[in-house]
């Protein structure tokens, strides 16, 4: 099967700066992709792009096997976009917003009308069609807005940053989903700021920054690859003190703020000492994706 | 090229609209015809004949002009401002099939649509009051509201492009839609204006509108159709195209 989407030395300036900078990415189908960054890196510009909203300045946009932006109309048939930003009609029921964005594919009334009860099903909205917007919490509209994207029955989905601002019942459901939807074969593309969302959907993860792929891989191989497989948090005032103690006992150790953050094969021996330290609180866990992450992408703010 | 994919933007309107048409109706339809009655018996009653007609008669084809010139512009400015940078409508649209130019179409005839309700209201006010000479004539007013509704509707959208918030859209409606109430010859025949001024007003979409529409209801037929049917339309169109420039430049960069 060809790619879903190639994107092939892509650059994009605003005002003299490079937010996209040769930037290359190819979506295996049927997967779940990760596209991770700090704020700034390039992401939503990069779907922008994958989506042909916007033409780059260099390089070049498959989607679906169509050419973008000249072929857009016709590659965004069979595409599903979550959007970060709620862009539900507020004066529509839950049915209305499906058919009303239905026909924007050219789908007829009835075709769409058979589709609604699958959809609101897959959305866990069932019983609630003539619900108004207004009166849906903000998990349900995000799940409706899931469900919209899925109305033309797409073969690829962007979602951009699905579960900002969820609580975790909601961000549960909205991964159920999600699921569901990899086991049927879809590809996704998927943005987001929680590590442990990607890392529990995504089979392939793209870090990006400045404006380019730095890194590429599953889950499991990038915190493999980058990262220690042990990390020992450390706080409390006794914490600089025992710095240079805990550099000896680990191979890396990072200060960020209050914290201590030792990274180490070997965790038996820290957390040995650190019993011994009551003026110290710490936490013992295995690497994760957000470690690797703040490794890549250092620590500073990016806003 | 035109197509028919503006259709589904424009259905999504209607069918909004119709779930909030009493009270729209209500807003749109009310305050236009209060005024061409208070000020027609009001006025009218200590005025001679104007133009050789009692002043409401002489009202009735200027208050149509500029209430289906209000009504299109607030749907461009204040309506159309909601969809794109409140609502996120228009962003929601641009990730299907459909392109900015599809999504403008459909605001576009929207609004020159809506607008037509107005003209409707009027005309069923100027019918059932016999405000009119003859009646085949006063039927034509109907072309000339779609295109006073389509030139409006055109240059709203342009300034619906460049609007930073609802405020802005005051400037418009002081510097331009205000003037051209009260020089484009709804209250009085420009004639009354100084010359100089009177050839100012002369370029207004709203007195060309005026200049269509006042003879058709006083049973004449207006002179220089083509020149002022064809400013209308150009009018809209340079609104158009400037809307969908500067409608791209905000979204799609």
């Amino acid at each position: 099967m060809t790619s879903p989407l190639k994107l092939a030395g892509l650059s994009k300036s605003y005002a003299g700066v490079r937010v996209v900078d040769g930037l290359d990415l190819e979506l295996e189908p049927g997967r779940c992709h990760g596209l991770l960054g700090p704020n700034g890196a390039g992401k939503t510009t990069t779907l922008r792009l994958a989506l042909g909203l916007i033409s780059a300045d260099t390089g070049t946009v498959d989607l679906l096997g169509y050419p973008m932006p000249a072929e857009a109309a016709l590659a965004r048939r069979k595409v599903g976009v979550v959007p970060q930003i709620d862009s539900l009609d507020p004066d529509f029921t839950v049915r209305e917003n499906l058919l009303t964005y239905g026909r924007y594919f050219g789908m007829k009334g009835r075709e769409i009308e058979a589709r609604i009860p699958y959809l609101l099903e897959f959305s866990g909205l069932a019983g609630k069609a003539d619900a108004p917007i207004n009166n849906l919490s903000g998990g349900m509209k995000r799940r409706l807005t899931l469900a919209r994207a899925l109305v033309n029955d797409p073969d690829l989905i962007f979602l951009d940053e699905p579960t900002t601002g969820l609580d975790p019942q909601a961000r549960h459901l909205i991964w159920q989903g999600l699921r569901r939807l990899i086991g049927q074969g879809k590809t996704l593309l998927l943005t987001t700021h929680f590590m442990d969302e990607a890392e529990r959907l995504c089979d392939v993860i793209s870090v990006l920054d400045q404006g380019r792929v730095i890194v590429r891989g599953s889950p499991r191989e990038l915190i493999k690859q980058h990262i220690e497989p042990h990390v020992v948090e450390i706080y409390g005032d006794a914490m600089a003190e025992w710095k240079t103690c805990a550099s000896t006992f680990c191979r890396r150790c990072e200060e960020a703020g209050e914290t201590l953050f030792c990274y180490t094969d070997t965790p038996e021996r820290v957390v040995e000492e650190l019993e011994n330290q009551p003026g110290l609180r710490y936490l013992h866990r295995p690497a994760n994706l957000e470690d690797v992450f703040l490794k890549l992408t250092g620590r500073d703010l990016r806003d | 090229m035109i197509n028919l994919n503006w259709y589904p933007v424009w259905r999504r309107n209607f069918l909004v609209w119709k779930k909030l048409a009493i009270p729209s109706l209500l807003g749109n339809l009310a305050d236009p015809m209060l005024y061409m009655l208070g000020l027609g018996y009001g006025l009218g009653g200590l005025l001679q004949a104007v133009d050789g007609v009692p002043y409401l008669n002489f009202l009735a084809a200027g208050t149509l002009a500029y209430s289906v010139m209000n009504s299109a512009t607030f749907e461009t400015l204040y309506s159309a401002f909601s969809r794109m940078h409140v609502q996120k409508t228009w962003e929601a649209i641009l990730n299907t099939p459909l392109t900015l130019k599809d999504v403008l179409l459909g605001e576009l005839f929207w609004a020159t649509s809506k607008s037509q309700l107005s003209a409707v209201a009027i005309m069923l006010v100027i019918w059932t009051l016999g405000l009119y000479d003859n009646f085949g004539m006063s039927l034509a007013l109907l072309p000339v509201a779609l295109l006073t509704g389509f030139c409006f509707a055109g240059m709203g959208l342009a300034i619906n492009a460049v609007s930073p918030n609802y405020d802005f859209f005051l400037y418009y409606f002081t510097l331009a839609i205000t003037p051209m109430i009260l020089l484009g010859g709804v209250f009085y025949p420009p004639s009354a204006l100084p010359a100089w001024l009177a050839d100012i007003a002369a370029w207004l979409p709203l007195t060309h509108a005026i200049e269509l529409a006042r003879p058709l209801v006083l049973g004449r037929m207006p002179a220089d159709v083509v020149l002022h049917g064809m400013a209308l339309i150009a009018y809209g169109v340079v609104g158009f195209s400037a809307a969908l420039a500067l409608t791209k430049r905000r979204l799609l960069k």
